[in-house]
């Protein structure tokens, strides 16, 4: 029984140090439930609204899933172009990857909703072209810039013996690549990609600022309804949270392939 | 010196010159190689020994002479669909294996001949565990490459280059990078080839292997053949002072490190 005490006391300071920003945070969290808020007249409104909070971060999980979707598409095709041996397909691809990675997602988003229209005449009918589905795209072109040097470096990481190797045996270039490069890139490729979501997701807050009825817009609107200090500070608490709950474990997965590839 | 009696060489390189940027490799190389022969090329590092084997399968190009491997020019190929013909003959081991990492040992042996010869699975399977069977491997057919051992490794690579039925194969300094006690098992491997007639180019560190199973040594340095001869002369009487001076150092250092290898019937051939 000793020694288990024992045990246990060596470990329990091993396991504060290890968690303390959660503990601290929970802390912080409670300190200020305890003295800042009066609880009541707060918390009964953000009930209220959390549907519609939810509906909106809904949302916001659709246009992130969609950029990222469309982006991976875009930029593995992008990437393969850019592996091409001829320059002139590689130009097009080059100047792609150069324009979306190095504009602001702001500034991107703002451009796709207003070059194109709201609606979109096909066959004869007109099919309505929802801000929502602009912010995807407007989010989705510098997935796919980015997707595209994820791809290019994990190509270029693949030693270049794997190549010389492959030659060897009579193999031509796109079979090496089809068959021994690109089946070793997914697994590489995998960490940063997840890290783009993770980057893509925190990006679709953008999305209320060119009137997408998403997590903060509803929030915007749950703050002048209410109109009161604490809710304002709980809500926006909330949204934090909201965000943190969904991009804090795609990070922890992350870091965990991360580790785990490092080993292998 | 090449002889044209009986019949032409194997391989045959003429006047071999390559540089890289400003460092010129190989500096006028001739060498011939017969059917069925072990030819061995020793040599200090960085005398161009490597480039040499890797010209002969065209992942070099040189920038003079002439390089044939049977009927085929390889100074003179141009398409991918010409050098991979000449590469489906030419076997090729590497000093780092270069085993395909996500693939089994079975799919190692079994991918080229399936994508590259267009082989039937089955027949190709079949072929590989023959081949492994023939390294000793037999059991490791569902390993990694990542799981295996040097040695063990560098003898799938080899399996891997006959799953091909090449004509012959090169090896490249295949004991090099592995630990002292799995260099036998190699080693080992490459006499039973050597024993049943297939056409090696050797490029080595192992002298005392190299002076028993080679039919003939060239000794390189600078990028030049510096003497050439069969093992017996050139192991024990050097014509040239700086094979002398070589030879020394490298047996000197052999004999500290000395291993006992494997009983072998090639001393004849």
């Amino acid at each position: 029984m000793a020694t288990e005490l024992s045990l246990g006391s060596r470990a329990a300071p091993d396991r504060l140090r290890r968690h303390a920003g959660k503990i601290l945070a929970l802390a912080a969290l409670l300190v200020w439930l305890a003295a800042g808020a009066p609880p009541r007249e707060v918390f009964a409104p953000l009930w209220e609204w959390s549907p519609a909070l939810l509906k909106g971060f809904a949302l916001n999980i659709l246009i992130s899933l969609l950029a990222i979707g469309l982006g991976t598409l875009l930029g593995l095709a992008i990437g393969a172009l850019n592996l091409s041996p001829l320059r002139l397909l590689r130009l097009p691809g080059w100047l792609w990857v150069q324009a979306f990675r190095n504009a602001p997602l702001l500034v991107l988003i703002y451009f796709t909703t207003y070059v194109f229209p709201f609606e979109i005449r096909v066959a004869g009918h007109y099919l309505p072209f929802p801000d929502w589905l602009k912010v995807t795209l407007g989010l989705a072109l510098p997935a796919s810039a980015n997707v595209a040097e994820v791809f290019r470096g994990a190509v270029a990481s693949i030693p270049a013996t794997q190549w010389e190797a492959a030659r060897s045996l009579g193999f031509g270039r796109g079979q090496i690549l089809r068959a021994i490069i690109l089946p070793q890139c997914c697994k590489r490729m995998l960490p940063p990609w997840m890290n783009l979501y993770a980057v893509i997701t925190m990006g679709t807050a953008l999305a209320s600022l060119v009137g997408v009825h998403d997590l903060i817009d509803t929030a915007q609107i749950a703050t002048n309804t209410v109109n009161r200090v604490g809710f304002t500070v709980l809500i926006y608490a909330s949204v934090l949270g909201l965000f943190f709950a969904y991009c804090y474990p795609i990070s922890r997965f992350t870091r965990y392939l991360e580790r785990r590839h490092a080993f292998q | 010196m090449p002889s044209n009696d009986s019949c032409a060489p194997l391989i045959a390189l003429r006047d071999l010159h390559l540089s890289f940027a400003d460092t010129r490799v190989l500096r006028g190389i001739d060498l011939d190689v017969q059917r069925g022969q072990a030819v061995s090329i020793i040599g200090p590092s960085g005398s161009g020994k490597s480039t040499l084997l890797r010209c002969i399968t065209g992942l070099l190009r040189p920038q003079r002479g002439q390089i044939r491997v049977g009927d085929t020019a390889v100074h003179e190929l141009r398409s991918d669909a010409e050098f991979i013909a000449l590469r489906k003959r030419v076997g090729f081991v590497f000093q780092q294996y270069n085993l395909f990492p996500h693939l089994s040992v079975l799919e190692n042996l079994t991918i080229a001949p399936c994508k590259v010869l267009g082989r039937e699975r089955r027949e190709a399977q079949d072929e590989a565990r023959r081949l492994l069977g023939k390294v000793r491997l037999e059991h490791k057919e569902h390993a990694y490459p990542g799981e295996l051992s040097g040695g063990q490794q560098q003898r799938v690579a080899i399996a891997r280059a006959l799953a091909m039925r090449p004509e012959l194969i090169l090896f490249d300094e295949v004991t090099s990078a592995l630990d002292p006690e799995t260099v036998g098992e190699v080693l080992r491997t490459i006499r039973e080839l050597i024993e049943e007639g297939m056409t090696c180019v050797l490029v080595t560190h192992e002298m005392r292997f190299a002076e028993e199973i080679s039919d003939a040594v060239y000794f390189t340095e600078h990028g030049v053949i510096v003497e050439h001869g069969s093992p017996r002369q050139l192991f024990n009487e050097p014509r040239s002072p700086r094979t002398r001076a070589f030879l020394q150092h490298a047996l000197g250092r052999g004999e500290r490190e000395r291993r006992p290898l494997v009983p072998a019937g090639a001393a004849a051939r």
